[in-house]
């Protein structure tokens, strides 16, 4: 099989939004995606530009600040063949959002529009473009069989439209063993702001989520968007519910290099 | 978190709503059986999408041209013999409806379940005009006996213990009773049959009015909406001006949908689609049919486009039981008539000034999920940020919070003030998250972050932001190694 490191393969080249959440609270998450991408043969772009893509803003109403960062991030990206980011909720802002905030600015919504034709979100690119095979062959040790549960990040799903390719890429994942997380699809609480706006309402909603992972029995449980991962960490801790809260960049990163 | 928030209202009533264990396990039992009951029959369905395009369509097909179909649907039910009235706003609606009962000599009314008469506040302006008006919905009498409001908009009753349920019968009938539902139901039957009989009028809803043959529709799982739009003499039927389709065709992609979106179930154990009062030789009926056609709020947004969407609603409740906020803190936190993410959009519509309602926007997480159990597909999440623009806009809320938010995006805007920013931020972060004598100082003044930290372990930031890190990854590439 192919590494991509072969000559005769064009690399395929992708800038990397890393968004502002990973790149200041899990920087790890934009490494592990980085080594994904390069063991697939890809060539990583980082434009040092890049900030946040406005959707903080949006959600709080401030929709000329958001426009500004929306204009910038589209600037900044759209000279590149591919843009990948390990989020879907950030993903599903330029997909989605930005179409709102450009609805009435015709020459802004197709660059918009052309920006988003060729953005995915990690899960998105990875089996789209390498299917599964990489992840197929991976595994931990041989004795160590981790149990793990997935959480779909609302944006994801139900903003962006990914639900099964996490899952799949997980599913494909040797030495993994992926149990159902019951009413997978509710929403953890996060919500950006909303968490800071009215933490007891967040603190009871991200409560009935992890007493749900705590019902599977994973040791780990898994997700696309560190906001999701973040609130369900500080919650799975407070409770002390021994639980790796990862991101799927993580567990892919992490077994491919145990495989090796 | 400031006195002067917004969201400060919601807050204090969800707090109170936290502190009920009864009521939260009671609202999440039940938002969770009806999200289940939905899922199995969108299971059965099998072409559920296809339905769910074919009534999205039917409904914007009415609402986009509301006032040709509406007097269409004039026309024809006049034919029948219907006398439809309009009536600007609440208050217009409630004289209507009086001035019928006067003219009637009406003493009594029985009330089959309406929001849109809770929405108006009907009662009352009967009460004060000497009509007892009844409720005959099981849920909608206790809610009544309570004094209160419904909790959900087809299960108003959602919040109550059983045991309280008894107590208010208990008080009411002067007797003594068990928690059993046989029992409470079957005191229910017996107060209430012999109100239809005595009734002077009988009041309802309008699930769906139907341009094409001038009908009127109502769904319902007890006998009393068809007890209360046939034996009293004069039946008034309370209409949304946006409760209408254009054709049958359009009211059969309803009825798939309205039962099966609210309960789960296939259809209700009542369809009543009444053509006007009783005619000549017809034994049952009314003798007089009026539909009063309320505005109240609606033709503001139908001119609107950021909302215009929303009055394709059905009122079916999925997205109350969607809600990952309403299904934690029930109906009642949201303070106003219509709760859940449709509540937070078309309360803040019908009463612009109210900055009460306003501040609803941000009871949600935008997560979208009213959006996907929404029947006919209203973007409520899209909806709820276009209503934080307005109050942004407005000055509306927390205006240090709303500034600090506004200069946080202005920074964002700028790399090295971004990155310097986001240096401070993750220092400060790993301070607080730390042990000592000084980050307990600052948590404690810091009421956001002390309320968090109570209930959850705090973030612990990385030292490095990824982009501190990226120039190891680039020699990291070169060397070909990928840090195995």
């Amino acid at each position: 099989m192919s590494t991509g490191s072969d000559t005769d393969v064009p690399r395929r080249r992708v800038a990397l939004m890393v968004t502002c959440l990973v790149d200041q609270l899990a920087p790890e998450v934009g490494v592990a995606t980085v080594r994904l991408l390069r063991r697939r043969g890809v060539q990583v772009e980082f434009p040092q530009l890049q900030t946040c893509c406005g959707q903080a803003a949006w959600n709080s109403g401030l929709a000329e600040e958001a426009r500004a960062l929306a204009e910038r991030t589209i600037e900044i990206f759209e000279p590149y063949e591919a843009v990948v980011a390990p989020s879907g909720s950030c993903m599903g802002m330029l997909h989605h959002g930005y179409q709102q905030i450009f609805r009435d600015d015709e020459a802004w919504l197709r660059r918009a529009r052309d920006l988003a034709r060729k953005s995915f979100e990690l899960s998105q690119y990875l089996v789209h473009e390498f299917g599964l095979s990489f992840a197929a062959v991976a595994g931990v040790d041989e004795h160590a069989t981790q149990v793990a549960t997935y959480h779909p990040s609302c944006h994801a799903t139900r903003i962006l439209g990914v639900a099964d390719e996490p899952l799949q890429l997980l599913r494909a994942v040797r030495g993994l063993q992926l149990v159902p997380l019951p009413r997978a699809e509710d929403c953890c609480g996060f919500g950006g702001t909303f968490c800071a706006k009215l933490p007891e309402l967040s603190s009871a909603i991200v409560e009935t989520k992890v007493a749900h992972i705590a019902a599977t029995g994973a040791q780990c449980v898994v997700s696309t968007d560190v906001g999701c991962l973040a609130n369900i960490r500080s919650a799975c801790a407070h409770r002390g519910l021994p639980v790796e809260v990862l991101h799927l960049a993580e567990v892919l990163d992490r077994h491919e290099v145990a495989k090796s | 978190m400031s006195a002067h928030g917004l969201t400060d209202d919601f807050l204090q009533r969800a707090q109170h709503a936290l502190g009920q264990d009864f009521l939260r396990q009671a609202v999440r039992k039940t938002t969770d059986r009806l999200r289940d009951g939905r899922a199995q029959a969108v299971r059965e369905a099998g072409d559920f999408e296809a339905w769910r395009d074919a009534l999205s369509a039917a409904r914007r097909r009415a609402i986009a041209r509301l006032d040709a179909v509406l007097r269409v649907f004039v026309e024809r039910a006049s034919a029948h013999g219907v006398q439809v009235h309009f009536a600007a706003d609440a208050a217009e609606a409630c004289a209507i409806v009086v001035e019928l009962a006067r003219a009637k000599g009406a003493r009594l009314a029985a009330k089959g379940k309406s929001m849109l008469s809770e929405e108006i506040e009907l009662n009352q302006a009967l009460e004060a005009a000497c009509v007892e008006a009844l409720e005959t919905d099981l849920g909608e009498w206790i809610i009544q006996l309570a004094g209160e409001r419904p909790s959900h908009i087809i299960l108003p009753v959602v919040h109550k213990p059983r045991a309280e349920i008894r107590e208010l019968f208990e008080q009411h009938g002067g007797v003594t009773l068990s928690d059993e539902t046989k029992v409470l139901a079957g005191y229910a039957r017996d107060r209430l049959r012999a109100e239809f009989l005595r009734a002077d009028l009988g009041i309802t809803g309008c699930n769906m009015a139907i341009a094409e043959t001038g009908a009127v529709a109502l769904f319902s799982n007890e006998g009393n909406g068809r007890m209360v739009s046939t034996l009293p003499k004069t039946h008034i039927a309370l209409m949304g001006m946006e409760r209408i389709v254009e054709t049958r065709a359009d009211f059969v992609d309803l009825m798939r949908l309205l039962p099966r979106s609210a309960t789960g179930q296939r259809i209700t154990t009542y369809v009543n689609v009444l053509h006007g009062p009783k005619r000549t030789h017809e034994l049952d009926g009314p003798e007089e049919l009026h539909v009063v056609v309320v505005d109240a709020g609606r033709s503001q947004q139908l001119a609107d486009r950021d909302y215009r969407d929303a009055l394709a609603c059905i009122r079916c409740g999925a997205c109350l039981n969607a809600c990952p906020v309403y299904s934690t803190v029930g109906g009642h936190a949201y303070g106003t008539v219509y709760p859940g993410p449709i509540g937070a959009v078309i309360e803040p519509l019908y009463a612009r000034d109210d900055e009460r309602r306003a501040e609803l926007a941000n009871a949600s997480t935008l997560c979208g999920a009213c959006h996907e159990a929404c029947p006919v597909r209203i973007p409520l999440h899209d909806m709820l940020v276009s209503l934080r623009q307005a109050n942004a806009r407005q000055g509306r809320g927390d205006r240090s919070e709303l500034a600090l938010q506004r200069v946080a995006a202005r920074a964002m805007a700028v790399p090295f003030v971004y990155a310097g920013g986001g240096a401070v931020a993750r220092w400060f972060g790993r301070f607080v998250a730390g042990d000592g004598a000084w980050p307990r100082f600052v948590l404690q003044h810091t009421p956001v972050l002390q309320t968090m930290a109570r209930q959850r372990v705090l973030p612990q930031p990385p030292l490095r932001a990824f982009r501190d890190q990226w120039a190891d990854l680039v020699r990291e590439d070169m060397r070909g190694s990928d840090g195995r």
